[in-house]
């Protein structure tokens, strides 16, 4: 670029910015990043991913055991026949969590450790953080953003279960009996919650090491070995399970267990359900953890120096 | 409406035992382009972060346009470009620029004059990780001037750019200076301050040295001396100029006196039988003081 094209001057007077509120800066900051987020290749290829992994535990593997009469891939023992249930309509509340707690958990984990984490390497925050709105609302905007993308993952994922079942209920000449709302809603909550709750880790973990690659790599050992380990060390050491019982993923597990992820006859069938509390317990204790990783990120994020 | 843009009051941050920015006090007013100057390391990134409110001050305070630094009041008036230019890599240049309009709650056109403005209409489509160093700098730019910001804090606009886009890039300051716009600008190049900033502030190792107008710290012009023999002419020039205000450098004796002195210089080195090669008036470059100073500060530390 040799011509000299450059020009302070602009075509006409474009438009200023304004001063705004917090609760504008919020919600134009949601509208950001969600623009960004939505063209962003690796939200696709995630929420991509948990829904093939869902099709495919949920519903395809068990589906193939029933058709070809062979036992069921985490259910071995258990007659083909009984398999059915399973994957009509019906049962979607309680097939719904299933493989939320642990692999869709550490889908989103990653998630939400890219949309916070990766900025610090970019040098994204340092521009988002200059353009206007105080630093929670900007933060907030990420919070939201990510939160609104784990809703349309979950409702995705609606979609597909009752999708798969309706196909599978007509294929099998069955009548179809859709679930009961109740029950859905609260399968729905859940799932809801459980993805907030490991998306809201993985953006805390993301603030926290300003670097998504450790962030990822941490949130998915911790999910995936380390607290299956302890839970291994709380059963021979009691005292440990004091504090196993109350971990993220044994909340996470716990609620799925709750919603009758594990199917009826195995609770634990499907890994990182669990059934070590009960539903009041785990449900709040979820809550809870979304609500103090979310606040611990934006305080953070409010008092770091950002370089 | 205030006249004063940006005022710092001994800005100070400090790194465990480093001492990145040292009591700064500086002031930057309407309409003017204030040039930041200094050595890499000097100090002018952490004291712009401060500024932005990107970084806490461990002391001292900075008020921009009548607000702490951070706060809506200031960030949503002030457009910057801070030590590189940090998008999102997968999305467009246009796009990086619609995610920050929405940050500012402003529409898509303005996008697309901030683009016009910095010649990327073009290459808006491209993805930035394409882009080479120069077009990611403009983008910054262009991020910047987005909103019509009060004040325009550039922290090395020109690194990356090639001869052509830095003449660019200046002309593009100068035409926005030309439309009453503040620009803080950084830079380690002199030259460049000296061309096109109105007054300077000199940092070097955390601590402002000096803050004035271009002319004023370039001082008044010198006169130079060539003139056999030499001791004669040191003597004469001493005696016509005062002790101090003469100096011998490689080029001649140098004299801190007025242009309309120099017949009189003249006159006294003929009397004294003096040859006289040359007499003209020198104006010493930002560069040369800024040697200076930083030459002092380092004998004093």
């Amino acid at each position: 670029m040799s011509t000299a094209t450059m020009t302070g001057r602009p075509a006409a007077r474009s438009e200023t910015r304004a001063v705004p509120t917090a609760l504008g800066g919020l919600v134009s900051s949601t509208r950001a990043e969600l623009l960004r987020l939505r063209k962003w290749p690796a939200v696709w290829v995630l929420a991509t991913v948990w829904l093939l992994l869902n099709l495919t535990f949920a519903y395809i593997f068990n589906y193939v055991a029933y058709a070809t009469g062979s036992s069921g891939f985490s259910n071995e023992g258990v007659a083909p026949e009984s398999l059915l249930p399973e994957l009509l309509p019906a049962a979607i509340p309680s097939v719904f969590t299933g493989g939320m707690p642990m692999f869709g958990g550490a889908i989103m984990f990653i998630l939400g450790a890219l949309a916070a984490g990766s900025g610090f390497g970019w040098g994204s925050w340092k521009t988002v953080l200059t353009q206007g709105p105080g630093r929670l609302s900007a933060f907030g905007g990420t919070l939201a953003a990510v939160g609104l993308a784990v809703v349309g993952v979950v409702a995705a994922t609606l979609v597909l279960d009752v999708a798969a079942s309706t196909l599978i209920a007509v294929f099998e000449g069955q009548s179809i009996a859709w679930p009961e709302f109740g029950a859905l809603a609260e399968a729905v909550g859940g799932g809801l919650l459980i993805f907030g709750m490991w998306a809201a880790a993985g953006v805390l973990v993301g603030v926290l090491t300003r670097s998504p690659a450790l962030a990822v790599g941490l949130g998915l050992v911790w999910s995936l070995v380390i607290e299956n380990l302890l839970r291994g060390v709380g059963n021979l050491l009691s005292g440990v399970e004091y504090v196993t019982n109350v971990l993220p993923g044994t909340a996470a597990g716990s609620l799925a267990g709750a919603l009758g992820a594990g199917g009826a006859g195995e609770p634990d069938g499907a890994p990182g359900v669990l059934t070590v509390l009960d539903a009041g317990p785990a449900t709040l204790l979820v809550a809870v953890y979304l609500v103090v990783f979310s606040a611990a990120a934006a305080l953070l994020m409010r008092h770091r120096d950002v370089v | 409406m205030t006249n004063t843009i940006v005022v710092t009051d001994r800005l100070t941050k400090r790194y465990g035992d480093r001492l990145a920015v040292s009591d700064v006090s500086l002031t930057v007013r309407r309409g003017e382009v204030y040039g930041f100057l200094g050595p890499n390391g000097a100090g002018k990134t952490t004291t712009l972060r401060m500024l932005l409110g990107l970084v806490r001050p461990t002391s001292g305070t900075a008020t921009i346009l009548g607000h702490a630094p951070g706060e809506s009041g200031a960030t949503a008036r002030v457009g910057a470009l801070v030590e590189g230019p940090g998008f999102y890599p997968y999305l467009s240049g246009r796009d990086n620029l619609r995610v920050m309009a929405r940050y500012q709650r402003i529409s898509d056109r303005a996008v697309e004059d901030a683009l016009t403005r910095v010649d990327l209409s073009e290459r808006g489509g491209d993805a930035f990780k394409s882009y080479s160093l120069g077009m990611k700098q403009r983008l910054g730019v262009a991020s910047a001037l987005l909103g019509e910001p009060d004040l325009l804090v550039l922290d090395e606009p020109t690194n990356g750019l090639d001869p052509g886009g830095m003449a660019d890039m200046r002309k593009l300051v100068v035409d926005l200076a030309e439309q009453g716009q503040t620009v803080l600008l950084s830079s380690h190049l002199l030259a460049e301050v000296q061309e096109i900033c109105d007054r300077v502030g000199v940092i070097a190792h955390g601590r402002l040295l000096a803050e004035s107008t271009v002319a004023e710290l370039r001082g008044a012009s010198t006169l130079l001396v060539r003139a056999e023999p030499l001791e004669l002419a040191l003597a004469v020039s001493m005696r016509v100029a005062g002790d101090d205000a003469v100096q011998l450098t490689d080029t001649g004796v140098r004299l801190e006196l007025p242009e309309d002195r120099a017949p009189e210089l003249a006159r006294a080195l003929v009397e004294a039988g003096a040859d006289i090669r040359e007499i003209r008036t020198a104006e010493r470059s930002l560069e040369d003081v800024f040697f200076e100073m930083t030459t002092d500060q380092e004998e004093n530390r």
